[in-house]
């Protein structure tokens, strides 16, 4: 470093604790060293909130946020503004994204045990974290003012009048109008691009200081800091910079790649980021044929369609999404990773992970006999296993737990149970075929045009 | 108390103040609540519909604005009529007594005259409006359908009095708006005739 910069730094240290600040956060904080590609979702989460921070107060710019004016807006964005369908789907698959991110990020929790003690603050943040996401994904959905952003609004806000009593003022006072109008389109609006944003991130800032007080758990799940070198450096541990911060960069570069494709030859994902109906303007006099949410939202819908009762069918939906706040307090098996639990468990989390995938895609489904059957069923296996959870964890038998941290990726040799021998012997029985030895001289062939030898 | 400072009497005067101030906040939040109410021109936007019917076909429905939600006017045929009846057992409040409209329209075809069917058409599940279904057990909706309003959105199905069948979300009847007949082919939708 030069002499004058290390001045700069003297000045700034003495009235700013930059240097101590990056050296805490960076350098000598120690993350386990077996991190898996499940454990890139927390930055890349990050990653996808700066782009719909930056590419939102572009699209501000020229969206109005009026019912007259904000679906011909939106059109005025994708053809008359200079790189405006650009920001526009950038903003719109960064939403669908953030929520592949979020997901991936609670399941990472769930099979390696993460929110649990002494973590249940940092679950409880990111939880906070997923609902006002939903409320900000929700309101966002209302601003193009498109078929499917009215009638979703409506059936979502109508939720409210399900509660007794006081339900269908709330509802109005949500709205502020008796319908869904220009009221609703514009205080979505001011809690799309202020409100919610600014929680979210004030969150974050929580969620993440709860995370450098715990430390970071490990497919392991177990805790490095137990053992500390002569230093008191965790003997498991690097520090984040430069390990981590070079691996979750490549991990961006893999991810932006994917999100580029999607913007620039998928932007609609067949129907599924950006709904066919939402390109007809909202009209309060006919409600699409077939209504449904984003496919984020669907698990949480389907739900809400499998039970015959408005409230009952409301408070399931609230149930369904309150249960995972608790999650710290109903698994009592004091093992974390599923790499030591029971079978029982594995099972368990599988049924759950099944019927949550199961919901969202019924959720997308048009009514029928049989698929409101199909979601009653799927609907009671993703309870049953927060109900069950607290009866089972609690008498599981574990497998032991190391002292030290082993494999980021268990081997496959190293693994138990019948299904890996299975897959073992068909990676032999692949390897061994002429099909894989011709492509493995293909790829030889272009090598070596690439490097000239 | 130490050094004559009376700790008490401070803990009591910082509970005191902190209530006094939560106190003035609340008064504070109530223009910010209230502000998100309906405006005065939101709720001055209440005008009642004219409708013209005489155009009105047996079996056909139109929709007219009124509040900002989509009422029915439907010309029922005779056999729609006929299917009311024997509907009873299959309906969750066949006769209405849970359900809203005004005291004119509670009766067998919930209408002032049986063959004019008026109602607002936003389900009383989740808001979506239903599609009219006059078609004879289609395939999607089963052989027992004797026509009238299925919800596409969750699956709510009503009859030709706008009643909901038992086993979908739908908690109660569609809901009845006031009307009134200002002449033998003209409706109007927001007033009930007595207040006019």
């Amino acid at each position: 470093m030069s002499d004058k910069a290390g001045s700069f730094r003297e000045w700034l240290d003495e009235r700013l604790p930059v240097t101590k600040f990056l050296e805490d956060q960076l350098l000598k904080y120690y993350a386990p060293k077996n991190f898996n590609f499940l454990y890139f979702f927390g930055s890349l989460a990050l990653l996808v909130l700066v782009n719909q921070i930056v590419t939102g107060i572009v699209l501000a710019m020229h969206y109005k946020p009026a019912a007259e004016l904000a679906f011909d807006s939106v059109e005025y964005i994708m053809r008359d503004v200079d790189w405006g369908w650009l920001l526009r789907y950038l903003h719109s698959t960064g939403a669908s994204l953030f929520f592949v991110v979020i997901y991936m990020h609670m399941f990472r929790a769930l099979f390696y045990g993460s929110f649990k003690k002494p973590r249940e603050l940092l679950w409880l943040f990111g939880m906070v974290i997923f609902v006002l996401l939903m409320a900000e994904a929700f309101m966002g959905y209302l601003l193009p003012w498109g078929q499917m952003s009215y009638w979703g609004a409506q059936v979502i806000i109508s939720l409210f009048g399900a509660i007794p009593v006081i339900g269908e003022d709330l509802a109005t006072w949500i709205k502020g109008d008796f319908v869904i109008a220009d009221a609703t389109l514009n205080r979505f609006f001011a809690f799309h691009v202020i409100a919610v944003p600014l929680a979210i991130l004030g969150l974050v800032v929580l969620h993440l200081a709860a995370l450098r007080t715990t430390g970071s758990n490990n497919p392991d799940g177990i805790e490095i800091k137990k053992n500390r070198d002569l230093m008191g450096i965790p003997k498991d541990g690097i520090p984040f910079h430069p390990y981590y911060t070079v691996k979750d960069l490549y991990v961006a570069g893999l991810f932006i790649t994917i999100f580029a494709w999607i913007v620039f030859y998928s932007p609609e994902m067949g129907g599924l980021f950006l709904e066919h109906p939402n390109f007809d303007p909202a009209d309060s006099m006919r409600t699409p044929e077939h209504i449904q949410p984003v496919w984020y939202f669907t698990p949480f819908y389907s739900i809400l369609r499998a039970i015959p009762s408005k409230l009952g069918g409301v408070m399931a939906m609230a149930a369904s999404i309150v249960v995972l706040f608790l999650l710290p307090w109903l698994d009592r098996c004091p093992v974390k990773s599923i790499r030591y639990r029971s079978p029982l468990f594995k099972i368990a989390l599988t049924a759950f992970v099944i019927s949550f995938l199961g919901l969202g895609v019924l959720g997308t489904k048009p009514v029928t006999e049989t698929y409101t059957l199909m979601a009653r069923f799927f609907s009671v296996i993703y309870f049953s296993f927060f109900l069950l959870l607290p009866i089972f964890s609690s008498v599981e038998i574990t497998k032991p737990v190391p002292e030290r941290l082993t494999e980021p990726v268990i081997p496959l040799s190293k693994r138990e149970g019948f299904q890996w021998r299975l897959i073992e012997e068909g990676i032999r029985a692949l390897q061994d075929s002429p099909q894989v030895e011709r492509v493995k001289d293909a790829i030889s062939k272009v090598r070596g045009k690439i490097t000239g030898r | 108390m130490m050094n004559g400072v009376d700790n008490e009497k401070r803990r009591f005067l910082i509970k005191a103040a902190s209530a006094a101030g939560a106190v003035g906040a609340g008064f504070l939040a109530v223009p910010f609540v209230s502000s998100m109410q309906p405006s005065a021109k939101a709720e001055a936007l209440g005008a009642p519909v004219e409708v013209d019917i005489e155009k009105l076909e047996p079996g056909q429905r139109i929709v007219v604005l009124w509040r900002g939600k989509p009422v029915w006017v439907l010309r029922r045929t005779p056999e729609a009529l006929a299917s009311l009846v024997e509907l009873d057992s299959v309906l969750l409040d066949p006769r209405s007594d849970n359900s809203e409209q005004p005291s004119t329209s509670k009766n067998e075809s919930r209408s002032i005259k049986p063959e004019i069917f008026v109602a607002i058409g936003i389900c009383t599940h989740l808001g979506c409006s239903p599609v009219y279904r006059p078609d004879i057990a289609p395939a999607d909706l089963g052989s027992d359908w004797k026509g009238g309003f299925f919800c596409p959105c969750h699956g709510s199905k009503f009859d030709f009095a706008g009643r909901v069948y038992k086993g979908v979300p739908a908690p109660v009847n569609l809901v009845i708006p006031p009307y009134y007949f200002a002449s033998e082919t003209r409706i109007v939708v927001g007033l009930d005739g007595e207040k006019a």
